[in-house]
């Protein structure tokens, strides 16, 4: 049973991925696929967080010996984010469908090998199939990046691909010291580190590294804004939501289990956390296009998302994981209300948009909610987020940093309030009113952020029907009721993410479950 | 001291190729990397037992290899392999949509708009 629950959220979708690759020719059963087997991660993922309050699962696969098992465990923290990965994973496919972007033979198999990777990332207890799952999730998202193999996707591929391809080279260089080091990779016998083998964190450290450059912190975010904004708007919801994520899930697990707290490294991660938030949101201030505007904010929010390892204390780690579990959703929303407009008008460049709150209100409201929930304004989940996470800063006497998350809060209210002018506020603009794309979107898919189709010559076409606009947005706007409603009833959340908090602190209990699945 | 040698050249080519602008001498640079990779994955099994590691009737012998790093060498070859092809494919791609493999490099003029 215990076997059956921690595997499926990795081995239903990637035998699905399978099945939709043999079925590519039929669109409506890759869809319907996908859809179910998102469905099926979303109910293992609740089970799961039903089954960890204040426990661990965890299974050796095959009942090989200790020692040679691959292991996978769950704790509070690993189910949620499993929960969270399948359901925002859920909203960008239906984006997608409703968009049409999916209309590529490759597009269901490869979301569905991205999701049970992201998975796998979670769920393993072992530093080398860590590796494998990254990389199992990072080749679906090379092959989803590139699919329209455009120019741009192209020249944002290879950065993509050899950024992301360098990081796993140096991950793996990592697992090697660690091994050499100790003769183990399994997360449980790795426990506490640096006080028995002080040698073997230089590996533990270059995994580290490379989890860095995955979740993005700067320096090593350059990446990052480059590439996102050049695959189609679905794929930049969905990568959103699972990739980044990863890195920064990662990041909690090792310098819970491995690094004993990392006491020496905390003014180092506070330090980092701050540049980062600091950086990606002055690098957001200065883009003129939607999602460019909004992979910068990805940036910066992962600083938010790495606060907690700099204070570390159960407080903190709570407020950040409240944080992450609401933030992947409203930054996926986003990308898919900014990803609709961009559609319907053809760019997502700010100067040619304008006044779609009179052509598509649902369109604007889909955007404005989570568009709060991001600034961190209240009654939206990110003021709890964000709130808990500066009283916590505060509180471990980290004043600077708090100061900061505060300060950056403001700069990113500024730049959600420039593309809510900048597209849905004052006069229609040409494009917004003729929504030129908006006919033959399902095969054109407007390229990257700085979208170039030209209004199309002729008579005006029909504009689009409601219902599908409606469907397109639709995912957001239900994120945009989540938030609210999260951000009144927070409590629900955080007496989830406590339990949660509880086991990155004291992971005496992950480990012990981990070392006799 | 051979075996860090051996895994200090790789990466050291490696590292210079993959500083290269063209897609095709970064493909080659990451093929670099991924072999001082594996070394160093094997090396780090130990390098004095080298019989096979098979648990035969008798049980283990002191001279069995050890089987993990294999097992991990093995996957990592597998995995450089699929990512290096998909590299060559995007430069090959590369070719075709922008004439050349140097994807650094500025988009003339009438290109900005494909």
């Amino acid at each position: 049973m215990t076997t059956l629950a921690l595997v499926a959220p990795l081995g239903v979708p990637l035998v699905a991925a399978g099945v939709s690759m043999w079925l590519r020719h039929h669109r409506t059963a890759q869809r319907t696929i996908t859809v179910l087997v998102l469905l099926d991660g979303l109910v293992a993922g609740v089970r799961l967080v039903l089954a960890t309050d204040g426990a661990t699962v965890a299974t050796a696969v095959g009942n090989w010996p200790d020692g040679l098992a691959i292991v996978f465990a769950a704790d509070r923290f690993t189910a949620l984010m499993v929960t969270v990965a399948a359901g925002m994973a859920l909203l960008a496919v239906t984006f997608a469908i409703a968009r049409g972007e999916d209309d590529h033979d490759l597009f269901h198999p490869a979301v569905a090998v991205l999701v049970g990777g992201v998975s796998a990332a979670f769920l393993t207890a072992d530093l080398f199939n860590l590796f494998v799952a990254f990389e199992v999730m990072l080749m679906a998202s090379y092959l989803l990046l590139t699919l329209r193999g455009g120019r741009e996707q192209v020249r944002a591929g290879a950065v993509y691909v050899t950024v992301n391809l360098l990081a796993s080279t140096v991950f793996l260089f990592g697992v090697g010291l660690t091994y050499a080091a100790v003769g183990t990779v399994n997360l449980g016998e790795l426990a506490a580190l640096p006080s028995r083998a002080p040698t073997a964190t230089i590996g533990v450290g270059l995994v580290m590294l490379a989890a860095g450059v995955k979740a993005s912190l700067v320096p090593l975010h350059g990446w990052l804004p480059r590439a996102y904004v050049h695959a189609g708007p679905a794929v930049t919801a969905l990568f959103s939501g699972l990739l980044t994520k990863a890195g920064v899930v990662v990041l909690y697990r090792l310098a819970s289990v491995v690094m004993d707290g990392a006491p020496a490294a905390r003014p180092w991660w506070l330090f980092i956390a701050m540049a980062t938030m600091v950086i990606g949101v002055l690098g957001a201030v200065g883009r003129g296009d939607v999602r460019g505007i909004l992979s910068f904010h990805m940036v910066s929010q992962v600083g938010y998302l790495i606060l907690p390892l700099g204070i570390w204390t159960v407080a903190g780690t709570t407020a950040g994981i409240v944080y992450l579990v609401q933030y992947i959703f409203v930054k996926g929303a986003l990308f898919i209300a900014g990803g609709t407009a961009e559609t319907l008008a053809g760019t997502g460049r700010l100067a040619e948009l304008g006044g779609m709150l009179r052509t598509r209100p649902a369109v604007a409201m889909a955007f404005l909610f989570p568009a709060l929930a991001l600034a961190g304004l209240p009654p939206s989940s990110g003021f709890v987020g964000k709130f808990l996470l500066v009283l916590a800063a505060f509180d471990a006497g980290a004043l600077v940093a708090g100061d900061v998350a505060v300060v950056v809060s403001l700069f990113t209210l500024l730049s959600m309030v420039k593309i809510w002018n900048g597209v849905f506020w004052g006069e229609p603009s040409e494009r917004v009113a003729r929504e030129p794309a908006a006919t033959r979107f399902a095969i054109a898919v407007p390229a990257g952020g700085a979208g170039d189709e030209e209004p199309a010559p002729g008579p005006r076409p029909a504009p689009l029907h409601r219902g599908r606009v409606l469907a397109m947005c639709g995912p957001a706007l239900l994120v945009g009721v989540a938030t609210i409603a999260l951000g009144i009833g927070a409590s629900w959340l955080i007496g989830l993410a406590e339990p949660a908090a509880l086991s990155l602190h004291e992971p005496a209990t992950y480990i012990e479950a981990v070392l006799q699945p | 001291m051979i075996p860090a040698l051996i895994v200090g050249t790789l990466a050291a080519g490696g590292t210079y190729l993959i500083l290269q602008r063209g897609l095709v001498r970064v493909a080659l640079g990451f093929v670099l990397l991924g072999h001082a990779a594996t070394t160093l994955l094997l090396t780090a099994g130990g390098l004095t037992t080298r019989e096979i590691p098979f648990v035969g009737a008798d049980g283990p012998t002191p001279e069995m290899a050890d089987p993990l790093p294999q097992a991990f060498a093995l996957t990592a070859i597998v995995i450089s392999f699929a990512i290096t092809a998909f590299l060559l494919t995007l430069a090959f791609r590369g070719r075709d949509v922008l004439g050349h493999d140097d994807v650094e490099a500025e988009l003339e003029p009438d290109e900005e708009s494909p």
